[in-house]
């Protein structure tokens, strides 16, 4: 892999990490409202997925979508005047945190319905499906989203037609705050794709590397016409499920130990030093380059304009 | 103009759509192999193939949302549910992604789709599969709710829907299948949101559609040897609605009766009275009256069903009581 790449994936997680902090702090000064999900501790999911896949790839994820935006393109700008409802934002103010999209990227939303968007997934699949295109439609959920039957019904109607879709659960082992095994039949969510015959792997998601790896490997064999492919990736939430969660279903401790010992980031700045691939100062001065972008992107956000009152009445109908 | 039933028109705009326009599929539970269960699509698995005609699990929210998401890349697909019952299995998917969509991503969604659902009582199929909820589709903005009475109006009218870039709710009746009327030969378009006089009058006003435009011209027809002429407005989109030929037949007659199947309460007769009452309260010479299904689960025994559902003798009584 070319050092650009390395480079380029470490640089999207912190910018994802800079731009959750700052997101953060705006909600506690009251500038976003609605709910605020945050992507901090996951990075090394979506960057590692979305990073081998090819423009003709679509993407689309649940609520907790900003740094899947970033990930799929959009920028930082737009991403963050969407926080704070602006006209600049990626859905012009009319969706908010959890309805990112462009579909110019090939980003096909934020969705907040949990699993509702997994049918929607299979729709996008069968549409490359029919009109004879390549392309793999990826489709990211929460551990929560696998024990509604959306999931199941999309899950099953992928194999059934055989579908170009590459499902990728993020078990980040709380469904709000409720443990995986308080909520689901079994733990190890992959064996839910066993049971509609659906090849599959499980992931450590703090590795970004072995994301990488698994979801090359996976986009691989969906394009190839096998069919859909099941990849369940080990992560955790630094933060709370939203913001205002008072945390009570988990203990510091754990959390302190993810952040100390899991780090994504963390882990994947040792590794790129460790193995000669990127010295310190380079990622310190990538890290400091994400900071600046991500001030600027609260600048533009903050000045950028209201949505006109005439907005409320467009994109009701097409015509 | 040859005369056709509800079914022939209905398949005939489908298959026609196909023809002209290859990005058109179909998809529902035992639309292809079985021919569908209302033998709609029947013939069309073999002329069209397997691609086109798509066999469903019984699985309401992955059809609907499988729909939303071919539409979304360009497909124009038209999903059928085996009768608007099974749409509830399908809501989210329906109300909260097909309606809302192009608004909450700012226009980047597309949504060129129809679903196509078989509604309304009095085939004795009990409680859970003989509703009319039609009012409770048209409540939300985003869809388009559309319900033809004449086999003209759904072959005018499907086929503006499939040609529609919204998302479109095509509701059938389902003892309407053998309903007969004259269609014009060879393409045609209705386009949807324009309420349609069905035949005139001057002394009441019925506002109805779907089963209710049936029932209605029966009653007219029997009002009429009585001397009163009523005019029957058609209303065969729910929404958007079109008040226009509505409001101006009330200020001709002063007088309006709303039928349709569903319940009456926040029904679409609440609808078109608030309308009429905010629109031309000063033509109002009584007050304006509902006939609607009884306020109780449909029940299985036909001669309760039928005692639930609107009859042709509610309408003339109805029409009585506001001259």
């Amino acid at each position: 892999m070319e050092k650009s790449v390395y480079l380029e994936m470490f640089y999207q997680m912190v910018v994802i990490r800079r731009l959750e902090d700052a997101a953060a702090q705006l909600y506690q000064q009251g500038k976003i409202g609605g709910f605020l999900h945050l992507y901090i501790g996951q990075e090394a999911v979506s960057t590692g997925l979305i990073s081998p896949r090819k423009p003709q790839d679509r993407v689309i994820t649940a609520y907790r979508d900003h740094g899947v935006a970033i990930n799929c393109g959009l920028s930082s700008n737009e991403v963050m005047a969407e926080l704070l409802g602006k006209a600049t934002g990626c859905t012009k103010g009319k969706g908010g945190s959890m309805h990112m999209a462009d579909v110019k990227k090939n980003f096909w939303g934020g969705h907040a319905i949990v699993g509702a968007h997994l049918p929607l997934a299979a729709g996008l699949a069968l549409g490359d499906q029919y009109q004879g295109s390549d392309g793999v439609t990826i489709c990211m959920f929460g551990d929560g989203a696998t024990n509604i039957g959306y999931f199941h019904e999309g899950v099953n109607l992928s194999k059934v037609w055989k579908l170009p879709v590459l499902w990728v659960c993020e078990n980040n082992l709380y469904g709000m705050g409720t443990t995986v095994e308080r909520a689901s039949a079994v733990s190890e969510i992959r064996q839910k794709a066993e049971g509609y015959g659906i090849p599959n792997e499980r992931v450590d998601g703090m590795d970004i590397l072995a994301v990488r790896r698994a979801s090359a490997k996976a986009l691989d064999y969906v394009r190839a016409g096998s069919g859909p492919y099941f990849l369940e990736i080990i992560t955790y939430r630094f933060r709370g499920h939203s913001m205002g969660d008072p945390e009570r279903y988990r203990q510091a401790e754990e959390v302190k130990c993810w952040q100390e010992e899991n780090d994504p980031i963390g882990f994947y700045h040792k590794h790129l030093v460790d193995n000669g691939i990127a010295s310190a100062d380079e990622l310190a001065a990538l890290d400091r380059k994400a900071a600046q972008e991500i001030a600027e992107a609260v600048r533009f956000a903050e000045s950028s304009p209201e949505p006109a009152p005439e907005a409320l009445w467009e994109h009701i109908y097409t015509e | 103009m040859p005369r056709i039933t509800m079914r022939e028109a209905i398949s005939q705009a489908l298959w026609e759509e196909m023809e002209r326009d290859p990005k058109v599929f179909i998809l529902g539970e035992e639309v292809g192999v079985w021919g569908g269960t209302y033998a709609v699509t029947k013939g069309f698995y073999d002329h069209f193939g397997e691609k086109r005609v798509k066999d469903t699990p019984i699985a309401e929210a992955a059809i609907i949302g499988a729909a939303i998401g071919a539409a979304m890349t360009g497909q124009r697909p038209v999903a059928e549910l085996m009768t608007i019952n099974f749409a509830f299995s399908a809501m989210d998917h329906i109300v909260n992604e097909a309606a809302k969509l192009h608004y909450m991503f700012a226009g980047q969604f597309v949504l060129p789709m129809v679903i196509r659902a078989v509604g309304g009582g009095g085939r004795q199929l009990g409680a859970t599969h003989s509703q009319t909820p039609d009012a409770v589709f048209a409540h939300f903005p985003g869809l388009k709710v559309v319900s033809p009475g004449t086999p003209e109006d759904a072959k005018g009218l499907l086929k503006a829907a499939i040609r529609s870039d919204d998302p479109v709710l095509f509701i059938e009746h389902a003892t309407m299948y053998q309903v007969r009327g004259e269609v014009p030969d060879g393409d045609f378009v209705i386009p949807i949101g324009k309420s349609k006089v069905q035949r005139p009058g001057k002394d009441v006003t019925i506002v109805t559609y779907s089963k209710g435009l049936e029932i209605s011209l029966k009653a007219a027809e029997v009002l009429a040897k009585e001397g009163i002429e009523v005019e029957i407005v058609d209303l065969r989109s729910l929404r958007p609605l079109d008040m226009e030929p509505v409001i101006e037949s009330f200020k001709k007659t002063n007088r309006a009766v709303i039928v349709e199947e569903g319940w009456k309460s926040y029904g679409v007769g609440s609808e078109v009275a608030a309308r009429i009452y905010e629109q031309a309260f000063d033509y109002v010479d009584a007050p304006v009256k509902r006939v609607a299904q009884k306020e109780v689960p449909l029940p299985y025994n036909r001669t309760l069903e039928q005692l639930a559902l609107p009859q042709i003798a509610d309408v003339i009584q109805a029409v009585k009581e506001v001259l």
